[in-house]
């Protein structure tokens, strides 16, 4: 089995926000939620970098420690994944996740927290596999159908990768070597307790 | 005509190419000059490695999103780890040292003191203690608090003590109520932490009875012993202001964390979060051994909260300043007997 991962070659990001729009449509996400997101560093100078960043499927998830109902999981591909029939909406994921990437829709009374809604490396969630059930709750489950996560797939510029964190370190490092530079692969020290040695 | 057209097309092509050509060249010519002038595009450029080390504790790598949503700004927030740990173990801990520990306290004392009896026994006299709205205060705030402290603890506690016990699905559900309980009845809780401090503060500023009654040990610990005390002895006025502080930081930090953008960024939610659990897991401390005392621990105590009316017996030992007084009042008001009648009002 594979240990997915994405990797965001910030070099290569131009910022167009097409991973953002497709995961949206991909899953049809609520107005409101993004599982995905670009944000640019140092914005209008010459050293400028953008990062697509969404739930990085972390290693032993901070989110998955600290959730009182445990509602987590991790699969097969190392890919976490939530239960929203067991998730409270308490927040507790969203405190401890270095990401920022758990979304919770505003529902019912103060607007508070409705169940938690984040990027499920398109592999859907504990229903059966590609089910209406799985799809409502989650969106598409393209890993049960063989494909890669629908951001990375149709990435223009092939900054962000998805796929078994090993080949896209390779891929990541030929990048660096071949064009003599790279900022680095964002986020990976923090969730992978590793980062990728050029 | 079809001739014609494929002549003219093959025209347009060359013209097309020679434009190709010359602009091809002209790309050619600029990196020349850029390379001349050495030019790293990448000179400038932030990494990430750097960026983590400028980090500040508590601080974000945060940038610019043109999505709407301006609260998405956050790139790595590395404080989470910090969080977790702290939920993970100090939280935990805490929690556990709080409830486990002040109970076993609590199991302690009965087992060694025993309950305390009204040493001169009861005397078939009532006085009222506490007239009704004091009373419905009481309760409000105490019947809030108990389902606040459970809920709360259930977040702490429940997923290593009750899953087991119960399953993920049904505790799940549980703990869904319990996260609208916790929501809805802090509402109740805060308006009788109002109620409170406006009734008894009176009662309840430290003098000097406080101190000889604290050198006293309150005569808890030894049978015969009952140092003098006035409405609220030094004991009750701890169990005051504990409540009253308490309470309050529990207000504020609940309502951040039920509009956490009150608060601020993810770092201030953290830290509240944080307060609000230590200070939590203290009141329910505190309040084990208020129930004990109130209730199983001592004889004639519950009473005062139950019925509102005390053994004019246990007011004599427990707050003789205020029994005198009480009696006084309601001495000159014809009498004191059992039954309703206007309430007294103690005095200091």
């Amino acid at each position: 089995m594979a240990r997915m991962k994405f990797l965001c070659d910030a070099d290569r990001c131009i910022e167009c926000n097409a991973c953002v729009t497709a995961c949206k449509n991909e899953h049809e996400v609520p107005w409101g939620i993004n599982r995905r997101r670009v944000v640019t560093i140092n914005d209008g100078t010459p050293g400028e970098r953008s990062i697509s960043m969404a739930c990085m499927h972390c290693t032993d998830a901070p989110c998955a420690a600290v959730c009182p109902v445990d509602c987590f999981y991790t699969t097969a591909d190392a890919v976490v994944l939530h239960s929203k029939d067991l998730c409270i909406g308490c927040g507790y994921c969203f405190y401890a996740c270095p990401f920022g990437a758990p979304q919770y829709p505003r529902v019912g009374n103060f607007g508070s927290r409705g169940k938690m809604d984040k990027c499920t490396y398109c592999a859907g969630g504990p229903e059966a596999d590609v089910t209406m059930a799985e799809y409502e709750k989650y969106g598409a489950n393209r890993l049960a159908e063989g494909k890669l996560p629908i951001c990375a797939e149709m990435c223009s510029t092939k900054a962000l990768l998805a796929g078994d964190g090993e080949i896209i370190a390779e891929i990541y490092r030929e990048r660096v070597v071949t064009r003599g530079y790279g900022s680095g692969a964002w986020g990976w020290q923090t969730a992978y307790k590793e980062t990728v040695a050029i | 005509m079809f001739r014609a057209s494929l002549t003219s097309i093959a025209r347009a092509g060359r013209v097309a190419l020679a434009a190709i050509a010359l602009l091809g060249l002209a790309a050619i010519a600029v990196p020349d000059e850029t390379l001349a002038q050495g030019t790293n595009p990448t000179a400038q450029a932030v990494t990430e490695e750097q960026l983590l080390q400028a980090l500040q504790p508590g601080g974000e790598i945060a940038g610019r999103v043109s999505i709407p949503d301006q609260k998405a700004t956050g790139l790595i927030k590395p404080g989470g780890q910090d969080w977790r740990a702290f939920h993970q173990g100090t939280m935990f801990w805490v929690t556990i040292v709080a409830l486990v520990g002040m109970l076993a306290i609590v199991v302690a004392f009965y087992a060694v003191r025993g309950k305390i009896t009204i040493d001169s026994g009861l005397s078939g006299l009532k006085i009222l203690r506490f007239n009704a709205f004091e009373r419905f205060v009481h309760w409000l705030t105490a019947g809030s608090f108990l389902v606040l402290a459970l809920t709360g603890i259930n977040l702490v506690l429940g997923r290593f003590v009750l899953i087991p016990l119960f399953g993920p699905e049904a505790f799940a559900t549980v703990t869904q109520l319990g996260k609208y309980a916790h929501n809805y009845l802090a509402w109740p809780f805060m308006a009788g932490l109002v109620f409170m401090l406006l009734v008894w503060i009176k009662d309840n500023i430290p003098d000097r009875t406080d101190v000889a009654w604290l050198k006293a040990g309150g005569g808890l610990l030894k049978k015969g012993v009952h140092p003098e005390a006035k409405k609220f002895n030094a004991g009750q006025k701890g169990i005051f202001w504990s409540v009253i502080v308490g309470g309050a930081a529990l207000s504020v930090t609940g309502v951040l964390l039920l509009f956490p953008y009150l608060a601020g960024g993810y770092a201030d939610w953290q830290l509240v979060q944080m307060i609000h659990g230590v200070v939590a897991a203290i009141l329910v401390a505190v309040m084990v051994g208020h129930i004990y005392i109130g209730s199983v621990g001592m004889q004639g105590a519950f009473d005062a909260m139950g019925s509102g009316e005390v053994d004019y017996n246990w007011a004599r030992e427990h707050h003789s300043l205020w029994a005198e007084e009480a009696r006084r009042k309601q001495g000159a008001q014809g009498g004191a007997s059992g039954g309703a009648r206007p309430s007294p009002q103690p005095a200091e």
